[in-house]
């Protein structure tokens, strides 16, 4: 069984986010750039189940700018055999995304895939399920265990009230949560090795795929700021002003 | 302009979550459906129809939507929503609504604009992205909206009230694509947390799980929930589903008290919306301290019982 995960490059998870002073985006100019956390999480699964011998190749795909083939590499020196890169202007929207990775899904066949629940810049958490719908496929969303028992995933998922287990035909697709693993680092020999992984570079012409705009961003404006409060010197102190200034007790 | 909401509920009972689903519906405006699917529903039909707002219920009761699988609510939705011409889907932004709602985008071939605060216009809404710390004006340009909703950022519509229809829906999709298999739901007497009017959370200060029930103790007298940072979620001391914070729950109390918590960012994307922070905290550089109304540099594990019995 081949498996595809996904990768997008995204703002490093430790960078402060700050507006662009025109108000147009979040500003991302010499900024550092990473994998994004979730869709890391899902390589690590994928090359587990490898190594497992339950899957037999870990195909990673990602899609955006030529730079986005850094993650890619990343991937590849986790443990991923090799990359395809769908070379876009910019980040394309989800349902795009969904778009592009379908016609792989078709190429390449692959009995499992894995994506990141939400990326870390967008928080939008709808590739996933949009790649399912355009491919008929079965889903397990925010998964916390993934397990293969003959032609069925059992996929623990995190909800709301605590935990549900699912049994998904395969194919299927599946999202990672936090808890499913924790992500090795990648080794020195494995990252010079990755360097030599094949990696092939395709176009949505190619894949036969048009983007659409589906929305467009007006506007980008940093949070409301909270006033500082002030300390207050002991729980007496605390619980009279609860009770007679913010009177929330 | 009409709107269909996917109701949040287990079978039985309706959920708050749908009223501040309604609550952004009507600040759209236009005519306002709830969808109840599931199996054995006709009483979430019931409080369905009592929502204040709400002009139809739309009930699809079968086998093959009780576990409310997507695969089979997806094609539901979507179809009702091209036969019965809404211009609107919503969904409230929990694990259900996340799961099902980008599905029956892609089926109607239009995006999704997740997780809004505020509706600007028929067509403009505001939305978080980067865990909140910048906040989007995003106009959708699909003729079908597919949106789901923040709850904390819409205030609850009257649960009652409201005399709506109930029309039956007889269509059955069954994908036979996936199957429930099981589940683990923590059990409490404790309102939820995302629809808690007060929330008492631990952070990695509490240094245990055992500890967290001093927390249970102040959580009882002031009918609060407890929650969670990520911190102590991965140190094993409490479950996943207490987690407060941008990967887990969102909430905005009236009243949140963070204790032996640091404030790392993605703590405070979670909680940094509710009407009143306190935090207590004996590291006085901790950075809960700049977003909390009242800070208590103390040593929880003296500032906690002493607040338990002050109360």
């Amino acid at each position: 069984m081949k498996i595809m995960v996904t990768v997008k490059r995204v703002l490093d998870y430790n960078v402060k986010v700050r507006v662009k002073a025109d108000r147009s985006d979040v500003d991302l100019a010499n900024v550092k750039m990473a994998l994004n956390p979730f869709c890391e999480i899902a390589v690590e699964e994928a090359v587990r189940l490898r190594e497992a011998g339950v899957a037999t190749e870990v195909i990673v795909v990602s899609i955006g700018p030529k730079a986005v083939q850094e993650q890619i590499r990343t991937a590849l020196a986790l443990g991923a055999d090799r990359g395809i890169h769908i070379e876009t202007q910019s980040s394309p929207e989800s349902l795009s995304v969904a778009k592009l990775l379908a016609k792989v899904v078709a190429d390449e066949q692959p009995g499992l895939v894995i994506l990141g629940k939400q990326a870390i810049d967008s928080d939008n958490n709808q590739t996933g399920q949009m790649l399912a719908a355009l491919t008929g496929l079965s889903q397990g969303t925010f998964a916390s265990e993934v397990k293969i028992e003959g032609d069925e995933a059992l996929v623990t998922r995190e909800v709301d009230g605590g935990l549900q287990t699912l049994g998904l035909k395969l194919p299927a697709i599946v999202t990672t949560d936090l808890r499913l693993n924790e992500p090795r680092y990648a080794s020195l020999p494995n990252i010079m090795k990755a360097k030599k992984k094949p990696l092939e570079v395709k176009t949505p012409a190619d894949l036969g795929v048009e983007l659409r705009a589906h929305t467009e961003l007006l506007s980008v404006e940093p949070p409301a700021e909270r006033k500082g409060g002030i300390k207050v010197g002991s729980v007496a102190e605390l619980v009279e002003k609860l009770k007679n200034e913010a009177k929330v007790i | 302009m009409a709107t269909l909401i996917i109701a949040e509920h287990d079978n039985s009972i309706l959920k708050p979550a749908t009223l501040n689903t309604v609550a952004a519906a009507v600040a759209i405006g236009g005519d306002v459906a709830l969808l109840v699917a599931g199996e054995g529903c006709q009483a979430v039909a019931d409080q369905a129809a009592q929502v204040a707002g709400v002009s139809k219920v739309l009930l699809a009761d079968n086998a093959a939507y009780g576990h409310q699988l997507a695969e089979n609510v997806a094609p539901l939705v979507a179809e009702l929503a091209k036969t019965a011409g809404f211009d609107y889907v919503l969904a409230p932004a929990t694990t259900t609504g996340k799961n099902l709602l980008p599905r029956v985008a892609a089926l109607l071939d239009v995006g999704q604009l997740s997780d809004i605060v505020a509706v600007e216009s028929a067509d403009t809404f505001k939305r978080p992205i980067y865990a909140g710390n910048a906040i989007a004006t995003v106009k959708s340009l699909d003729a079908i909206k597919v949106i789901t909703v923040r709850g904390t950022a819409f205030d609850p519509v009257a649960a009652e009230g409201g005399s709506a229809s109930v029309e039956a829906v007889t269509a059955v999709h069954d994908a036979a694509l996936s199957r429930f298999i099981g589940e683990e739901v923590a059990k409490s007497d404790r309102p939820e947390l995302t629809s808690a009017r007060v929330i008492i959370s631990g952070g990695r200060g509490m240094g245990n799980g055992e500890n967290f029930a001093l927390l249970e103790k102040v959580a009882d007298k002031l009918g609060a929930a407890v929650g969670a940072s990520r911190a102590a979620v991965d140190a094993g001391f409490v479950p996943n589903d207490m987690q407060v914070g941008q990967t887990g729950k969102i909430v905005a109390p009236e009243l949140y008290i963070a204790v032996g918590i640091s404030g790392a960012i993605q703590h405070l994307a979670g909680m940094k919306d509710s009407k009143v922070i306190v935090a207590i905290n004996k590291d006085e550089e901790a950075p809960i301290f700049q977003v909390a109304d009242y800070g208590l540099v103390a040593d929880l594990f003296e500032a906690v019982p002493e607040l338990d019995s002050s109360l």
